[in-house]
């Protein structure tokens, strides 16, 4: 073979490569700015008694998952038995942040679905899911004691990231 | 009914109208900026339920003396430098900035070489070539 065919075949191997290697990436999941710092603070009101309030500070010292939901978000469902398995287990507490939705809704889903949350606030117009660039519901932050996150999960929560990602994170978390 | 509605749309047109200079620099912001749900949008673009809320983050920000690039750290801040059209240089992104320009770099030396040795690959004539080349060409004339 000559010297140019190998070339060739050279750029050809190296293109494929690249473009495999791309394929595998998620382009919906766009890496957050926000992993490393601190949580964006909230007081909001709670789902259950809109009248009483619940802020993010009150959580410092321990490590929660904030996890944003709506009655309207269908792969919430798909994570929710992962959820009340994980609330069960009391490995970790989870809060929720109702997402631009309807309070009766998100009330009505949780008695339906089953409620694994410590509690949920609302966020009705989304505006504290921008501070935490939610883009895609649901979503879930691993928040550690400092208040700082250092986990974003895009996207539901599978068996799989919570085995290999979020439990082996959070045991890491409680223990600093 | 039809009074309501003269008033209704007087009272919005003289709303619209005041706007109207921030309803262009919210638009213009806003087409610098990607929609993360539909993300071959801008959010100038996208109807997309986070493109109308953030499109109304914009407006609240600018309508409250904030600046474009106030807007724009606010954002990135939040979403990262992905919601940007026009990301920022830096290391992360110099090859991108700088890429296509390597590209034609090398392009042109590949070029260039390529001239080079196709005209190198004409080596001088020998003497009895010299000769032979004559004679056909002699032999053309007759």
């Amino acid at each position: 073979m000559s010297s140019r065919a190998l070339w060739v075949l050279g750029i050809f191997v190296a293109l494929v490569a690249l473009l495999a290697a791309g394929l595998t990436l998620n382009p919906r999941e766009v890496p957050s700015p926000l992993v490393g710092k601190a949580a964006p603070p909230f007081e909001l009101p709670l789902l259950s008694e809109p009248d009483k309030r619940f802020a993010s500070k009150d959580r410092l010292g321990s490590v929660w998952l904030l996890n944003v939901w709506a009655s309207w978000c269908v792969s919430c469902r798909d994570e929710h038995p992962v959820l009340l398995e994980l609330a069960k287990s009391g490995a970790v507490p989870i809060y929720g942040l109702n997402y631009k939705d309807k309070r009766e809704d998100g009330l009505r889903w949780l008695a339906a679905y089953g409620d694994p949350y410590r509690l949920s606030v609302i966020d009705a117009e989304g505006r504290i899911g921008i501070d935490y660039g939610v883009y895609g519901v649901p979503e879930t932050y691993v928040i550690d004691k400092r208040g700082f996150i250092r986990y974003k999960q895009i996207g539901p929560v599978t068996r799989e990231t919570l085995a290999q990602k979020i439990l082996p994170l959070v045991g890491q978390l409680s223990r600093e | 009914m039809n009074r309501i509605f003269l008033v209704a749309a007087i009272l919005f047109s003289g709303i619209a109208c005041g706007n109207e200079d921030l309803e262009k620099r919210v638009t213009a912001l806003s087409a610098e900026l990607r929609c993360l749900v539909c993300q071959n949008q801008s959010l100038a673009d996208s109807n997309a339920d986070l493109a109308v809320d953030l499109r109304r983050q914009i407006r609240e920000q600018l309508g409250s003396g904030r600046s474009e690039r106030d807007v724009l750290d606010f954002m990135v801040q939040r979403y990262g430098d992905f919601v940007l059209y026009r990301p920022p240089l830096k290391a992360s992104t110099v090859l991108l900035w700088i890429g296509p320009f390597l590209l034609l770099g090398l392009g042109i030396v590949l070029l260039i070489r390529r001239i080079r040795s196709t005209n190198r690959q004409a080596p001088p004539l020998s003497d009895a070539e010299r000769a032979r080349a004559a004679a056909f060409l002699d032999r053309g004339r007759e």
